[in-house]
């Protein structure tokens, strides 16, 4: 018998549906690979399994019985099931034993006894074969032994499943398989472990089930023993909804963006990120540019820097031949460089102000009297104007941009973009949260700028989509261009290829 | 999700939330009416208006740091020293120059370079801005008290006390200054590009940027208009005691935050009005007054006021929750 059961689990979000009859069946010692691309529902699913979220109805089977949808994160944790997110949950500044058992601490006439803290920790750490001092403040930590407190977290809170996010994504190979090993240890401890990734290859070493989720719905679920990658890769991106295939575009034109030699050293300016290392590309006048890469290859930091949002170190940034090296943003929309960024609530929007106010704000000094008084019937005129293009659905302007779903938040800031007739639109993330529907608008949207001259990049981590509206495809990897291929004649493998190895696969 | 514009039913909470306040203030005049009828005389309706005006003038300056979401503790601190500073040029001068014309330049640029300081400290060098104001606070005080051994300065011409005494038509000449003042105030957030952008930069800093917004122009801006704003006050208050008091504006800071917040502004950022600040003003303005007449002591006061501000926040995050179901 399975030792986890998700049926028919359903979640709608406003304006989209999330998860459309998923399930997910794992046994005891099994290490199960959930897979899926960007928005097929993954992380949603995930949440619904630790008590982040509820889901609107499904059946949830754990250990031979019922869980409530209700459940707080902490009683599926009592439950059994701790779950290891790719934002690590942990004191920074409490020491490792003091993490492993923060809230159930060991009392001793009703203070910490930290002599058995230590001791208890020590113990864990010994089990998992973990060389970690159990005295170090967490924060001194790399990566790797982060992650590594977390899973012997999960062994002092008697997990019977853990769940993996994306538990590589920022571990090197050395490190990757310090923590394959510790999951040989848990599954020999008949402790069952959800691992979820992009990194197919793994799956084909360490996992023994897999499960493919696609736009919200199951696929297929199977052994590892009797799948090769190509064949998840096509569970995972054979699709019902086919994207809009951009038109075969017209002769070439001039050249709008030249990006040359761009590098940037991590940490020097932002903590986080990617280095760039010598990136140069062109993108000429109604060019659609996409940037393909896994997470964390630099391609955010690289439209970042273009948009003056980060320091770069060295390079140059030219625009219809002139040197411009935005230094801020405010720099770049004044050269007409206009970027959506990646995040749209936190980088984005205004989630507490008016559509009309979010729209208008960076097109204000165009729409003032003497660059001071705001003319608000230029204004409503300019919201209505893009409210009919874009096909954005709005009760009316004065409300809420948080009421908006994601699809039409994005087509606000899309029209924001649009509104200060830019030179270079960049688009990070066009779709991501966007139901299908609202995709083709959007995916619309950047074909028609491209016909009215503006050299568009996009960003994207779905495959279908940045070969469905790309003339040219630049692929990066580990801060680098790894390739450079025709949007037209591109294929998935080859792309999966070049992001993940640098090579054509 | 519905995109029609159809009526919704009557909403009790959303309604308390924009007028609640201005009703609990027409409640408290009713009752400090009924119960001694001396509170609605013009005399003490001028009374309170003129007390109201020398703080509310600061408030309407505190409307635009807290919508930014930061806060201005050395608002008291910095209208004494203003003050202080400007009653002793004023000595200095002799009588070459109308007094009060040289207290209010030195008064207002004292504040606006005060401002400028603190807005500089918050974004150059990166220290929260209630630690920046709360130093402020004491290097403020102490400034004044070092001036004239905290001393008062007074013998101010009739020229001078005329901005704090006089009266047009009637109306005293502080609350004509606090009228103006908040009319700027309110057209500046309302109708202009600037108010915008101090929506903006308290609403999502980080968007802000990435909209072309010079966020760190935009927060120095909100503490040279608070400064000023100190500063002018620092003077009305002086010309309307005949001296300048190294002790004067204490708490002010409290009562000063206590209206903007009391006028529904959230001390996180990106809402707020003037007009809710005015009400929040008039409030404290009136229950103070009114606890006076009903012989309410002064230590209670303190309590009531203290109870009201923390019963209208947390109406606030009630309603907002509420609005979060729905």
């Amino acid at each position: 018998m399975a030792l986890l059961d998700l049926a028919d689990i359903t979640k709608r979000f406003p304006g989209v549906v999330a998860l459309d009859g998923a399930r997910l069946s794992v046994a005891s010692g099994e290490v199960h690979a959930l897979l899926g691309e960007n928005g097929a529902g993954k992380s949603t699913l995930l949440k619904i399994l630790s008590g982040a979220q509820a889901c609107d109805s499904g059946r949830l089977t754990f250990d031979g019985a019922a869980l409530s949808a209700s459940d707080t994160p902490v009683q599926r944790q009592r439950a059994g099931i701790v779950t290891i997110y790719q934002e690590f949950n942990l004191q920074p500044f409490l020491t490792v034993a003091e993490n492993l058992y923060l809230g159930r601490e060991p009392l001793r006439f009703g203070l910490i006894d930290h002599k058995r803290l230590r001791a208890d920790a020590r113990a864990v750490l010994d089990g998992l074969g973990l060389d970690l001092d159990p005295d170090m403040e967490v924060r001194r930590l790399n990566i790797a032994d982060q992650q590594m407190v977390e899973i012997a977290r999960a062994m002092t809170l008697q997990a019977k499943l853990i769940v993996m996010d994306e538990p590589t994504a920022a571990l090197s190979p050395r490190e990757v398989d310090i923590l394959h090993r510790i999951i040989g240890e848990l599954k020999a401890r008949g402790i069952a472990v959800i691992y979820v990734t992009h990194r197919l290859k793994e799956v084909k070493t360490i996992c023994d089930g897999y499960t493919v989720l696609r736009d919200g719905r199951f696929v297929a679920t199977g052994r590892v023993a009797e799948i090769e990658v190509a064949g998840m890769v096509r569970l995972m991106v054979g699709r019902d909804v086919e994207f809009l295939q951009r038109p075969p575009h017209r002769e070439p034109a001039e050249i709008v963006l030249k990006v040359d030699g761009v590098s940037r050293k991590r940490g020097r300016h932002e903590a986080r990120g990617t280095s760039l290392t010598d990136v140069s590309f062109e993108v000429r006048a109604g060019e659609i540019v996409g940037l393909a890469g896994l997470v964390g290859a630099g391609r955010t930091d690289l439209v970042r820097v273009l948009f003056g949002a980060d320091a770069m170190d060295s390079g140059t940034i030219t625009l219809n031949g002139e040197v411009v090296n935005p230094a801020s943003p405010c720099d770049a929309l004044k050269a007409g460089i206009a970027l959506v960024p990646e995040d749209r609530k936190q980088q984005g929007c205004f989630l507490e102000h008016s559509i009309r106010h979010n729209l208008s704000l960076p097109s204000l000094k165009r729409l003032s009297r003497w660059g001071i008084f705001v003319d608000e019937t230029a204004e409503k005129a300019l919201v209505e104007d893009f409210r009919t293009r874009l096909n954005i659905r709005m009760a009316h302007d004065g409300v809420a941009i948080a009421t908006l779903s994601g699809g039409n938040q994005q087509k606000v800031l899309l029209a924001r973009c649009m509104a200060l007739s830019p030179k270079v639109l960049i688009v990070d993330e066009p779709t991501r949260g966007v139901d299908v529907g609202a995709k083709a608008d959007v995916h619309q949207v950047l074909f028609d700028m491209a016909a009215t001259g503006v050299a568009v990049i996009v960003v994207s981590s779905e495959l279908p989509e940045v070969m469905a509206v790309s003339d040219r495809i630049i692929v990066f990897r580990e801060g680098r261009i790894a390739g450079t291929l025709d949007g037209f004649a591109a294929d998935e493998e080859t792309l999966m290829g070049l992001m993940a190895t640098g090579r054509a696969a | 999700m519905s995109t029609s514009t159809e009526r919704q039913p009557f909403d009790m909470v959303a309604f308390l939330r924009t007028w609640g306040t201005t009703l609990f203030l027409l409640l408290l005049i009713v009752v400090f009416a009924a119960w001694n009828p001396r509170f609605l005389s013009l005399r003490n309706a001028v009374n309170i208006l003129t007390e109201v005006s020398i703080y509310g003038v600061i408030a309407v300056g505190m409307t635009f740091v807290i919508l930014t979401a930061g806060v201005d503790l050395a608002v008291g601190s910095l209208l004494a020293f203003a003050a202080i500073a400007a009653a002793w040029v004023v000595q200095a001068m002799g009588g070459a120059v109308p007094q009060w014309l040289v207290a209010l330049l030195v008064a207002s640029f004292i504040g606006l370079a005060a401002g400028y300081l603190h807005g500089k400290s918050v974004t150059w060098l990166k220290v929260p801005a209630f630690i920046v104001t709360l130093g402020g606070m004491t290097v403020w005080r102490g400034a004044t008290l070092i001036l004239n051994d905290g001393g008062p300065i007074s013998g101010f011409d009739d020229g001078y006390r005329w901005w704090g005494t006089g009266s047009v038509l009637g109306i005293p000449v502080p609350v004509i200054i606090f009228a103006l003042v908040a009319l700027a105030g309110h057209i500046a957030l309302r109708h202009t590009r600037y108010g915008r952008q101090v929506y903006a930069v308290g609403g999502n800093a980080e968007a802000a940027r990435l909209a072309g917004i010079d966020v760190k122009a935009v927060i120095i801006s909100v503490y040279v208009i608070v400064g000023f704003l100190a500063g002018l006050s620092g003077f009305l208050l002086s010309a309307r005691l005949g001296s300048a008091e190294a002790v004067a504006g204490i708490n002010y800071e409290l009562r000063v935050i206590a209206s903007v917040v009391i006028g529904g502004a959230s001390l996180s950022g990106g809402s707020g009005s003037i007009r809710g600040t005015l009400i929040g003003a008039l409030l404290i303005g009136v229950l103070s007054n009114g606890l006076v007449i009903m012989h309410v002591s002064s230590y209670f006061q303190q309590v009531v006021i203290g109870l009201i501000i923390v019963a209208a926040v947390a109406f606030d995050a009630y309603a907002k929750s509420h609005r979060g179901k729905v």
